[in-house]
């Protein structure tokens, strides 16, 4: 008898052998798998929503983004609810949580670290369920300036447009807005009509408010282009003084087709025979710089504004790009500018291409990126967003490092750059962008919106870029690029100088202010 | 008892200290989770937690107490294992219920408990040596019979979920196949203990019984047969057949008998597949739970069981903080699931570990009994515990198709809570009485 009880104990053994290896199966080994079912949605859903979500703070450490508020109904499963106290001001920065629509913005891409599945939080989660504390959720700091965000919003007034300020010694975003934002507080909280009716009129709104300006969508750079021209001519050794023959018309080569200066008119006024490239830069005459750009040549040009992280497309088959050249946190679209091989047998395209028209693309946060790398001596940071990751308890967990992009151009070459550009703001197109006691450097640009029907009157998109400040000597601390779309409130007499200058002034005299 | 020789009373002295500090870290474990529950759920401890421990600190001592005075040299193991086990299975409940909005569930299962452990203390009181238990072996049998039939008659019984397993008796409803399950373990100990002989010589030639040997197998074949068709209590009928078979091949030897039963299971399950159409539907929502046809239909309890298991990983979300009350019935059928989802693989292995010691323990003392009526009791009762934890914790992890039996101790169920008190107040006797001959022999 007692054998068959040790032979009954050895089947017990091997009946809950069994049981553990199943369980070591579902808990363990195919648990991703099976808790990432669809037909579980509705428990990961719970999941993420009674995590206490860490809050997304600005760079003072006080202003808060985003963060997660008890749920007042007790009874609600979901035991947090999402706000924005900043309303429209920061939506597109943080993106919206949405238990409908997903996550966008920061709140995807921390998601991890706001959610406290990162693998930093192992030691703290595991504490956590010992001790029967609830999990929370990572808090995030980003490098925006509430203040600075808020003179942006205003500078921009009625406008569509957007602006981005960045520290050039950094790549720190400062400030990056553009209008119509939206509120992400109605897609991330409140029953699922009312997330259902926002997100159907923020989808169906023409303004695209969804989609950011200052660095999804993409727009013909225009004359700020010339940034990328100027440098690469004095890359190839062409200084600022060297003259070039100024006519009042290009004649483009293999076409029938010409180039002309802004308002078809005569580039410096008065009309001299010979103009240097630096007053052409500070009038910004396109004849000047279509001259340039062919005398250049495809390869030079394409070159020098790849370095500057415009990414490679060959129009018409591939005019977009797998990934942006820059790194960044958010999705974001990089300039655009085509590979050499595009102009083959296509002259007239460089000359337009070195002026910013044809195929070239960009949005602010390119823009701003240009001036802020000319402002740092020629060496771009990629742009930063978030600077650290804190636990619950404070402590640091995660560091974000600023991070070098590359050398688009020589130092030599960014100080010619830098006097080019102070010209001109203190005597060009820029003017309006002047503070007094303050040097700034500048580029306007007017982009048609007209495509390729000539003398349209369609309303153009008004440009502007700048650092400050930017005497001998001084470091600068802000480089700021703006877009008003369609002319803003001067229509087609809109120009770059006009209309986009006055806004970046304001925000780079609000931020040397203090 | 104070009369005994020193190196005895030594041992003794150990076995009690031993038995004491296990008791101890089994309430301190069950407090635990009972506060961390609370904080789990509502982000502090449950209001009533120094009277909650009051009482489960008192009610499991006093258990204890008992154990001392009445069964002095008692396995050291068994009790604390089962204070653990209920203690974490009403902290789940205490914590499923209020989610639910219904603690008043999980405090009658608190009532339960200390019945249960009332019961336990006058199993040991009243019957001081099981071998009492061997004089009444047909009245005991009969009895079993009775309780286990009992649901089937009009007036009495009624169904719950489709099978009929209830009793009301207008101020106390309870299932009386737990109970009868125990006498009939009773009865087979104490029937086979004296036919053990006669059944092992009866196997012939070809290792098959004689056919008027059959008789006992037959019978309970055909009781476990009614259990099913009349009561439609497929965990009932299944734990009782399998129980019998294996008392019949410890008591004899014979491997035969383990064979013949297994064939008439299959006849029976067989049977059942036929007669009774939830039984299939059992058996295709094992296979097919997860289809997308199903995981949101037939196959939704389960999979929720599933997706529970999976999402607590490997230390789970905690307790408290998951979501185990998406499952049907996850407070008695699934309560392993909730504590997959929310103590994750570690939990449940913990838990399934404590049931494995039970029943080590159990077979253990069956080993030491001298006696057969007693080996064959302890034998008999263990596999009642194991193949129930077996049965539901298979199926749950789908590994057989689900039947629903409760866990002992853990899941809701007052009639098996006190029925598993009793089973082990029975082992614990048995225990004493096995080291009260050792020591007396030595």
């Amino acid at each position: 008898m007692d054998r068959q009880i040790r032979r009954l104990g050895f089947a017990f053994v091997a009946m809950f052998a069994l049981l553990f290896a199943q369980v070591g199966y579902i808990q363990v080994f195919a648990a991703g798998r099976i808790a990432g079912e669809p037909a579980n949605a509705a428990r990961q859903i719970r999941a993420e929503y009674s995590v206490e979500r860490g809050q997304i703070l600005a760079a003072d450490e006080r202003t808060v983004l985003a963060e997660s508020v008890k749920n007042p109904d007790p009874n609600s499963v979901y035991r947090f609810l999402r706000k924005y106290p900043g309303r429209e001001l920061y939506g597109q920065l943080t993106g919206y949580y949405s238990r409908i629509y997903g996550f966008t913005g920061l709140e995807d891409a921390m998601n991890p670290y706001l959610s406290g599945t990162a693998p930093e939080f192992t030691a703290q989660n595991l504490t956590d369920i010992l001790l029967g504390r609830p999990k929370v959720g990572g808090t995030v700091l980003t490098t925006i300036v509430p203040s600075l965000q808020r003179v942006a919003r205003d500078a921009l007034g009625n406008h569509q447009g957007a602006v981005v300020a960045l520290d050039p010694g950094t790549g720190d975003v400062l400030a990056m807005y553009s209008k119509p934002g939206y509120d992400p507080n109605p897609l991330s909280t409140g029953t699922d009509e009312q997330i259902n009716a926002a997100w159907k009129s923020l989808i169906s709104d023409p303004e695209r408010p969804l989609v950011s300006k200052a660095f999804q969508e993409l727009y013909l750079p225009g004359s700020t282009f010339k940034l990328v021209t100027a440098s690469a001519a004095l890359e190839n050794g062409w200084g600022p003084d060297k003259t070039w023959p100024n006519p009042h018309v290009l004649d483009l080569p293999q076409s029938s087709s010409t180039l002309q200066n802004f308002g078809n008119e005569l580039c410096p006024p008065g009309g001299p025979a010979t103009v240097a490239m630096a007053q052409a830069f500070t009038s910004s005459c396109n004849v000047t710089f279509g001259q340039i750009g062919l005398r250049l040549g495809a390869d030079k040009l394409s070159t020098q504004a790849h370095r500057y992280g415009f990414c490679p497309i060959l129009p018409p088959s591939q005019i977009t790009c797998a990934a942006p050249t820059i790194p960044f946190i958010l999705p974001w679209n990089s300039g655009r500018f085509p590979e050499a091989g595009y102009f083959n047998q296509n002259l007239p395209k460089v000359a337009l291409s070195a002026v910013g028209l044809d195929n070239d693309k960009q949005n602010p946060l390119q823009l701003a990126l240009e001036s802020a790398s000319i402002a740092n001596g020629g060496l771009m940071y990629a742009p930063r967003l978030v600077t650290e990751v804190r636990d619950s308890t404070g402590r640091t967990i995660k560091l974000f490092d600023k991070q070098e992009y590359g050398h688009p151009i020589s130092v030599h070459t960014a100080d010619q750059m830098r006097q080019m550009m102070i010209s001109v703001v203190a005597s060009g197109t820029g003017t309006a962008a002047q503070i007094p006691g303050t040097t700034v450097a500048g580029k306007t640009g007017t982009a048609t919106n007209c495509g390729p029907v000539p003398n349209c009157n369609v309303p153009p998109n008004a440009w502007f870029t700048a650092f400050a400040p930017a005497g001998s000597g001084q470091t600068p601390t802000i480089a700021v690029a703006v877009i008003v779309l369609d002319g803003g409130n001067l229509g087609s007499e809109a120009t770059g100088g006009l209309v986009a200058a006055p806004i970046a002034k304001q925000v780079i005299q609000a931020y040397l202010k203090g | 008892m104070s009369s005994v020789a020193v190196p005895a009373g030594a041992a003794e002295t150990r076995r009690a200290r031993t038995g004491f500090g296990l008791l101890i870290l089994a309430v301190a474990g069950s407090l635990v989770a009972y506060a961390l529950q609370g904080l789990g759920l509502h982000g502090e401890v449950p209001g009533n937690l120094a009277m909650y421990s009051v009482l489960f600190t008192g009610a499991s001592i006093g258990g204890w107490l008992v154990i001392r005075y009445a069964a002095r040299s008692a396995d050291p193991a068994l009790y604390p294992v089962a204070v653990l086990l209920g203690g974490l299975g009403l902290a789940m409940l205490y914590r499923l219920m209020d989610e639910r909005g219904r603690v008043d569930i999980a405090r009658d299962q608190a009532v339960w408990l200390l019945i249960g452990l009332a019961c336990f203390a006058l199993t040991l009181v009243v019957v001081r040596d099981i071998r009492q238990l061997d004089a009444y072996t047909y009245t005991i049998g009969l009895a079993g019979i009775v309780l286990l039939l009992l649901p089937i008659v009009p007036g009495i019984g009624y169904e719950i979920n489709g099978a009929r397993l209830w009793v009301n008796l207008g101020f106390v409803q309870f299932q009386p196949a737990e109970f009868g399950r125990v006498l009939i373990v009773i009865f087979l100990a104490s029937y086979l203990s004296q036919r053990r002989e006669l059944l092992a010589a009866g196997v012939g030639r070809f290792g098959l019984p004689r056919v008027k040997d059959l008789g006992p197998l037959l019978l309970a074949w055909g009781t476990s047969l009614a259990v099913l068709l009349l009561e439609r209590d497929v965990g009932a009928s299944l734990l009782l057949f399998g129980v019998f078979v294996v008392m019949m091949w410890v008591a004899t030897g014979r491997s035969s008998y383990l064979v013949l039963g297994i064939v008439l299971f299959a006849i029976g399950a067989y049977i059942g597949w036929l007669a009774l159409p939830h039984i299939q539907e059992r058996v295709v929502i094992w296979f097919h739970a997860l289809d997308p046809n199903n995981v949101n239909g037939i196959g939704y309890q389960l999979a929720q069981g599933w997706f529970a298991f999976a999402s607590g990983g490997m230390v789970g979300t905690g307790l408290g903080l998951g979501s185990p009350t998406f499952i049907p019935y996850v407070g008695s059928d699934f309560i392993l699931a909730a504590f997959g989802e929310e103590l994750g693989m570690l939990g449940v292995a913990g838990i399934l570990l404590l049931y494995l010691v039970m029943i080590g323990r159990g077979l253990r003392i069956g080993l030491e009994r001298p006696d057969t009526f007693g080996k064959l009791l302890a034998v008999g009762l263990t596999t009642v515990i194991g193949l129930q934890v077996f049965t539901i914790a298979a199926g749950v992890l789908r590994l057989i198709p689900l039947t629903g039996v409760p866990l002992p101790l853990v899941s809701y169920g007052g009639t098996s809570r006190v029925a598993t008190f009793v089973i082990l107040a029975l082992l614990i006797r048995a225990s004493a009485g096995a080291w009260y001959r050792v020591r007396k022999g030595s």
